[in-house]
Order: C-alpha cells, then structure tokens, then sequence
C-alpha cells in the first residue's frame, strides 16, 4: 500500500465520532496547559498516562498528539501576552511577539503565530507520512550494534550539543540512566540500585519522575524566586485580521521556518531551540523592516520561528514512529506510553500497529484544523487563563501531581520518592541543568543497554562489533564529533583570540 | 585569606556550584556502591547486569570532577540568578504543605490532605484569602478525585470526605436506577 492510501485509511480511524472527541479533548487541553506557565505537554501526557489501562490505543495517542501539538499553540499565547515563554521553544516567540503586543499589534502576532502553527503543522505532518515509511526501509537494516550507536549519538545530540553546556547536560543525561536502571534487570532477574528496598524493585514510575521533575520542581523554584520581577499580561488590543502586507510579511517567513524547522525536528536530535534560533536569525536578516526587531516588533520574527517550532514538534514524530527514537521529553513519555500497551515502536511498527500510526497521523491533520479554530475565534478564552493567579495555580498543579502519584498504588513512598525527585527538580532548575535528558535517559537508557547487550551476545562478547560495522561506526563518530567539536572549536577561537594580546608589554 | 577576599577576581571558588559537584560525587559513590551490591551471575559473565551500572558510574564521577573544577574557575552561574534573593519562606510553606499532604493522605484521605496542603502552598505563594483558598482547594480536589481518578479508573485514598460522597453518589444512582 502507498502512503496515500495508508492515510486514508488513516482518516477512516480518525474519523469515527469517538476518536474526533479525543482529539478534541486533547487540542483543547493541550491549549490550555500550553497557555499556563508551569505546565507542559510532558507533564499532562505523565499524569494522563493511567489512562492506556483504560482506552485503545488509537484513543490514547489521539489524545496525546492532540495535548501535544496544543502546548505549541498555547505556548505562543503566553510568549506574546506574558512575555514568559510558556514553552522553551516558544522563547524566540517572545522576542518579537511581546514587543508586537507592547505597540498594540498583539492580535496580528497571535493571527500570524496561529496561521502559521497551521500552515507548519500540516506541512511537517505531511513530511511526517511521506518521510517514515523511507526511514523505515533504513532502519530494517539495522543491527543492534546499530541501534546501541544511534542511541549514543541521540544521548550526545539531546544532552551536550543542545543547550547551554554540554557537561550539565550530560549530568542530567546520567542521572536519568541511574533512575532508569533502578529495579529488576530484565535479562537477569537481578535487583539494581533498590538499597535493599521491596518498594524499588518495580523500578521507578515515569510518571512519578516526570511529575517530580516538573511539576513539584518547578513549584518549588517559582516559590523561590518570588523576588524575581514579575511579568505584566498586555492586554490584547488590535483585530486578529492581518493586513495585507501581514499576510505579505507572514508567508513565506511561514514556508522557511517548515523548511528549517522539520528536517532539525526529524534528524535523532531533536530539539526545537535550534530551529527556533535559527529561523529567527534568518528571517532578520533577510526582513525588509529590519528596524522592527527588537524595537516595535517585526512580524515574520514570529511567523518564522513559531513555524520552525511546530514543523519541529511534527518531525520529531519521525524518529519516535520509525525507530522509537524519543529525541524530547514529551517522545519519552509517549514511547513509554506505547510500552505500557506492549507495543515496541520501531521499524515494524508501520506494518503490525498500521491502523494506530495512520490513524494518528491523520488525527494531527485533524488536530491542526481544531487548534487553528480554538485559538483564533476562541483566542479570549485562553487569555482569561492566564489570569489565574500564581499561588492557586501551582497549588492546584500539587494537587493533580499528588492525584497522578499517589493514585499509582496508594503508597506513600511513591510520594516520598516524588518529593525527593522534586527537589532534584529544584536544584537543576535552579544550577541551570537541563531536566528533558533526565526522563530521555532513564526511558531511553534501558532499552540502549538492551541493545548493547544483545549485540555484545550475538559477536560472543567482541566490542569490535562497534566500530568495525559501517554504519555502526559513522554513528559513533558522529556522536564523538557532536561531543568534542564544539569545544574543539570554542579551543581554537580561544586561541586565535588571545593571540594578539600576548604581544609583548601589552598585558 | 587574601584568595578567599577578592570578589571582583574572574576565577574565585563558587561555593553553592562545589556543593553542587560535591553532591554529584556522593550520588556517584552511592551508584558505585549499590553496583558493588549487584549479585553477579557467572553465567552471564559477557556482559551482565553490572556493565551499564558501571559506565554510568564512572561517567558520574568524571562529570561531577568537572563540575567541581568549574566550581573552583568561578562556577556558571548567570548573575542575574546569583543577584535574586531565595525567597526561603515561601519555599518553607510549600515543603510544609507537601510533607502534609505526605503524612495526613492516609489517615484523613486525598481530599481533606490536599485542601490542607493547597492552603499552605497559596499562603506560600503569599495569597493571604485562606478560606476562599480552601474552599477553592476543595472544589479542585473533588474536581481531581471524582472526574481524573475515577474517569481514569486510578485508585486515589479515600478517607471520610469520599467516602460520603461516594454513599450519595450511589444513593441517588441506584434511585434513578429504581
């Protein structure tokens, strides 16, 4: 069957009445948490993650996808009004969009954002259905040799070339493996880093670390920071209609960020800082109205960047569908969702579950028509969310967290271990490490080691099987380069630099 | 003493950062100990259970001695961080509410432990309404328990407020029933 004829069928999945209210609830919600500071898609996919035992697995991933490509949209909302970016990604957003909303062209940066949320959307989808079933015939030659080393590059790629340094980010990366290790080891029955404990043997729940991590982490540092200058919501002024030269303006910025954002989002990196970054340094640079930036507020620096941003959450489905590759930390906790209904996503994945793959990526074209709708018509509903006042905001997010920990089997050393997690939580917000690599290590990490160990049995314990197959080997090198170039470079600069200032009398 | 007093030199120690990187050792020591703990199997010998425990480890220790050299070059702090005062009591009231909820969610149930710990958590956050507060934890904890629990099939602890509940809910159901 051709990919055309794989989404229709995909479209007759979606489309049944049932499914399109999942996908419904999940825009809905995902607008929501996406608009509200402190709550992201990782968070609510955790916390709803109790609900696989319940609904098929259409339904769920449905509804995941749905809270997933909403927290893009909402993210934009809270970036242009509140100046806070709701989302990491959506921090470019900011830039541009909350100096448009300052000179009262709020409305046309949420038209703008919004159309062209759509318009990537549907573009990075489409690359979605067209490129996985062509990874998937690259990956049915793979190894396990050669999944342990595109694991290693992803581990490189997600911890230490994104974000500020690649040694936090590595630290995180390794605490994730730790927590991912805990329990019973699969292949040997053995217990691992229980400390003697019944109550670690199970391991320890996604949901409780992500909750930790992120809802009572965070609750803790906003509570800390309360000193810290609190950001005004600028009242929304301005119709949403854009002008002609808006629309001008808007399409083609639109049309480049899908063309960055998706192929960054689809490569085992992930990530859609870069692409963000990346989009808003191109369209100033080719910006007409280049006085804008930075002062009233240009346009395309939000139609840009807001694109590259949901093109890159689209293509990031890429690597997940095709080699269960999760390349953030929303990926990690819908792999571990697919673990859950015993599903392995992979390159098979395609052929055995097709009916679930197409029927949810139909549903994101679905999804995207939905969001565009809730949040242009409706846009004055998410705008009163934001009005929530902090206190009873993280207040009611302890309260769901509890509900998501506590409800998993009514012990209180679930909460004991959420509340130490969380207090991890704190600190790496706090010392600037990087919380996304903790729950991509601890999800990914276990199933790298699987690997390794599977291809250190199939060559009788030879490490050779590394570096001596191909492909094997230019992942691994990759990986080394994306570990040691950047400083290699920074090296290098370093010592052009200071070149001249060593000149004799001069220091 | 004169190392110690110069704030304005580029590389002086970052205490909080050493800290940081101290911890992180002791977390490797604990990793290092609880593989040490992992019975090993001889006939898994190639590659068992303790071959990724120790990889991790040395990679923890190596990154946390990294850490604590970048302590010593001054540490990474931005200082915009540095500069904004921890503000320790609101953070004391949310550890309250949280170590609250922890102890009274067996004896008293999920509802009346997370109306007692969203009060303390808002009076943290400096919200000085603490009825409206309870009441609006009330409502949220209902709201938690009746329509996330019970629609998601998770057993959350029921205490006396639930159990009530529950008794009317199935009152007026087995009435409209009959």
């Amino acid at each position: 069957m051709n990919t055309l004829e794989q989404l229709a069928h995909g479209f007759s999945v979606a489309f049944t009445p049932v499914n399109l209210l999942w996908c419904l609830l999940g825009t809905t919600l995902g607008t929501a948490i996406g608009v509200l500071p402190g709550l992201g898609p990782a968070l609510t996919i955790a916390l709803l993650l109790p609900i696989t035992y319940q609904v098929a697995p259409e339904a769920s991933f449905i509804l995941f996808a749905g809270i997933y490509y909403g927290a893009m949209y909402g993210g934009s909302t809270t970036s242009i009004l509140l100046n806070t970016p709701g989302e990491s990604a959506t921090i470019v957003t900011a830039l541009e969009g909350n100096k448009m909303a300052r000179s009262g062209r709020g409305g046309a940066a949420l038209a703008t954002s919004a159309i062209g949320s759509f318009v990537a959307g549907t573009l990075g989808t489409l690359g979605v259905a067209f490129l996985a079933p062509v990874v998937v015939k690259f990956a049915l030659a793979f190894g396990p040799a050669e999944y342990f080393s595109l694991m290693v590059l992803a581990f490189i790629t997600v911890s230490a070339v994104l974000g500020s340094s690649s040694v936090r980010g590595l630290t995180s990366l390794f605490a994730g493996f730790v927590i991912g290790m805990i329990g019973v080891d699969l292949q040997t029955g053995q217990p691992r880093f229980t400390f003697g404990t019944t109550e670690l043997l199970d391991g320890v729940d996604v949901i409780i670390a992500a909750v930790g991590l992120f809802a009572v982490g965070e609750t803790l540092y906003m509570a800390s920071r309360r000193y810290a200058g609190k950001d005004e919501i600028v009242p929304l002024k301005g119709s949403l209609y854009m002008t002609a030269a808006e629309w001008g303006r808007s399409w083609k910025a639109w049309l480049r960020g899908a063309a960055i954002g998706f192929p960054i989002g689809a490569m085992p990196a992930g990530g859609a800082e870069i692409p963000t970054f990346l989009s808003y340094a191109i369209e100033k640079k080719l910006s007409k109205h280049k006085e804008e930036f930075g002062t009233v507020g240009a346009i395309e620096g939000v139609a840009g960047p807001e694109a590259a941003n949901n093109a890159s959450a689209a293509g990031v489905l890429v690597p997940m569908l095709t080699l269960g590759l999760p390349t953030s930390a929303t990926a990690a906790i819908m792999l571990s969702a697919f673990q859950s209904y015993g599903i392995n996503p992979g390159p098979l994945l395609l052929t055995t579950q097709a009916n679930l793959v197409w029927g949810l990526i139909a549903s994101l074209f679905i999804a995207n028509v939905i969001l565009v709708i809730l949040n242009l018509p409706l846009i004055g509903l998410w705008v009163r969310l934001l009005k929530i006042p902090a206190p009873q905001l993280y207040a009611g997010i302890l309260v769901f967290a509890t509900v998501g920990t506590y409800g998993i089997s009514q012990s209180p050393i679930d909460l004991v271990i959420l509340y130490l997690l969380g207090a991890a939580g704190f600190l790496m917000r706090r010392f600037d490490f990087p919380t996304a690599p903790v729950i991509i290590g601890m999800i990914l990490g276990p199933l790298a080691e699987t690997q390794f160990r599977r291809a250190m049995t199939i060559s009788n314990g030879d490490w050779s099987v590394f570096y001596k197959h191909p492909l094997s080997l230019t992942l691994l090198t990759l990986a080394f380069i994306g570990l040691v170039g950047p400083h290699f470079w920074a090296f290098i600069e370093h010592r052009r630099r200071r070149g001249p200032e060593h000149v004799p009398g001069d220091a | 003493m004169s190392t110690i007093n110069q704030p304005t030199a580029p590389s002086r120690l970052a205490v909080p950062e050493l800290l940081v990187g101290i911890g992180l050792l002791a977390c490797a020591g604990a990793v290092a100990w609880q593989t040490l703990a992992i019975p090993v199997s001889p006939l898994y010998s190639k590659v068992g259970p303790t071959v990724f425990p120790y990889l991790t480890m040395v990679g923890l220790m190596v990154l946390a001695l990294l850490l604590i050299l970048a302590a010593f070059r001054g540490g990474w702090q931005p200082e915009e961080e540095k500069e904004t005062p921890t503000d320790w009591r609101a953070m004391g009231f949310v550890v309250i509410g949280l170590l609250a909820n922890l102890l009274l969610i067996r004896p008293l149930g999920f509802t009346a432990a997370s109306v007692i710990m969203f009060v303390l958590v808002c009076y943290g956050f400096g919200s000085r309404h603490t009825l409206r507060d309870a009441l609006t934890g009330l409502v949220l904890a209902l709201a938690a328990y009746f329509g996330f629990a019970r629609a998601l099939g998770v057993n959350i602890g029921a205490g006396f407020i639930e159990n009530q509940l529950n008794t009317v809910i199935d009152a007026i159901a087995g009435a409209f029933g009959a």
